[in-house]
């Protein structure tokens, strides 16, 4: 099993379920472990279905952006499907702004993520 | 680092708060005056999407100016004023850079540039805050937010 602390992992049918353990992601030391962890679990533990939760995470700069970005690339490239869930709307509005609302497919709740991977 | 006290303004504004402070060009150094800028905020009555707001605002143009003005240097400083009142929160940041000419920042929101991860701290500046500018050549910015009434 591998080792996380930027996140959590749990498992539900094929789909990876991660949650945030840092209520801000800012600092730079921090992103760039998140980003290791992240793509970690497309490139060593080859999921295939990976659903970000939000819940935690009351801010994010664009760094951090930058890394989601380049982790939906990863899970495009290798087949798979990222969705996120628990989106504040503080956040959410960075995400209007920056028009990655369109990039990245965004739900509701963690239910209503799971009925879209089917 | 320098660092000046936090003082009131008794002339204009009894409830006004500043600080000017020198942070040193290393990653992270704006938690040096991130979380006091934040706590003022509250404490002036600012509501949390504001303080949002300012904080992602100020926290992009701290990192642009030790990253990208300052190239991580440490014999160089960010200068940064903050004035917090309950109508206006200011923060001026400068770097001791060359300057850059921020209208000559490609548009993340092109539909070429959508998934280039990174480019977009200068767009959320200007929109989480109600003006920004920028002097001559570009090494200082000057960020506020207005509440809105």
């Amino acid at each position: 099993m591998a080792q996380y602390r930027r996140i959590g992992v749990t498992h539900n049918n094929d789909v990876a379920i991660v949650s945030f353990n840092d209520k801000k992601i800012l600092d730079e030391a921090s992103i760039q472990e998140l980003g290791a962890e992240l793509f970690g679990l497309v490139e060593q533990q080859k999921m295939g279905d990976i659903l970000l939760n939000f819940t935690n995470v009351e801010f994010l700069s664009s760094a951090a952006l930058g890394k989601l970005i380049t982790l939906d690339r990863k899970v495009k490239a290798s087949k798979g499907r990222m969705k996120m869930c628990n989106i504040r709307p503080e956040i959410f509005e960075v995400f209007q702004i920056t028009k990655l609302n369109k990039v990245f497919d965004i739900r509701k709740d963690e239910t209503e993520a799971m009925t879209a991977f089917g | 680092m320098t660092e000046s006290s936090p003082h009131h303004d008794s002339s204009s504004d009894q409830a006004a708060w500043q600080k000017s402070i020198d942070l040193p060009s290393e990653r992270g150094a704006s938690r040096l005056i991130m979380e006091e800028l934040l706590d003022r905020l509250g404490e002036h009555g600012w509501a949390s999407a504001d303080i949002f707001s300012i904080h992602l605002a100020a926290e992009e143009a701290i990192v642009n100016a030790i990253v990208h003005g300052n190239k991580l240097d440490t014999d160089k400083k960010v200068h940064v004023e903050c004035f917090v009142s309950p109508a206006v929160a200011r923060i001026e940041i400068t770097d001791e850079g060359e300057g850059f000419k921020p209208n000559e920042v490609p548009d993340c929101t092109q539909d070429d540039r959508l998934e280039v991860p990174n480019g977009r701290g200068v767009m959320l500046i200007h929109n989480f805050m109600t003006r920004v500018e920028y002097n001559e050549k570009g090494n200082s910015v000057l960020l506020e937010k207005v509440r809105d009434t």
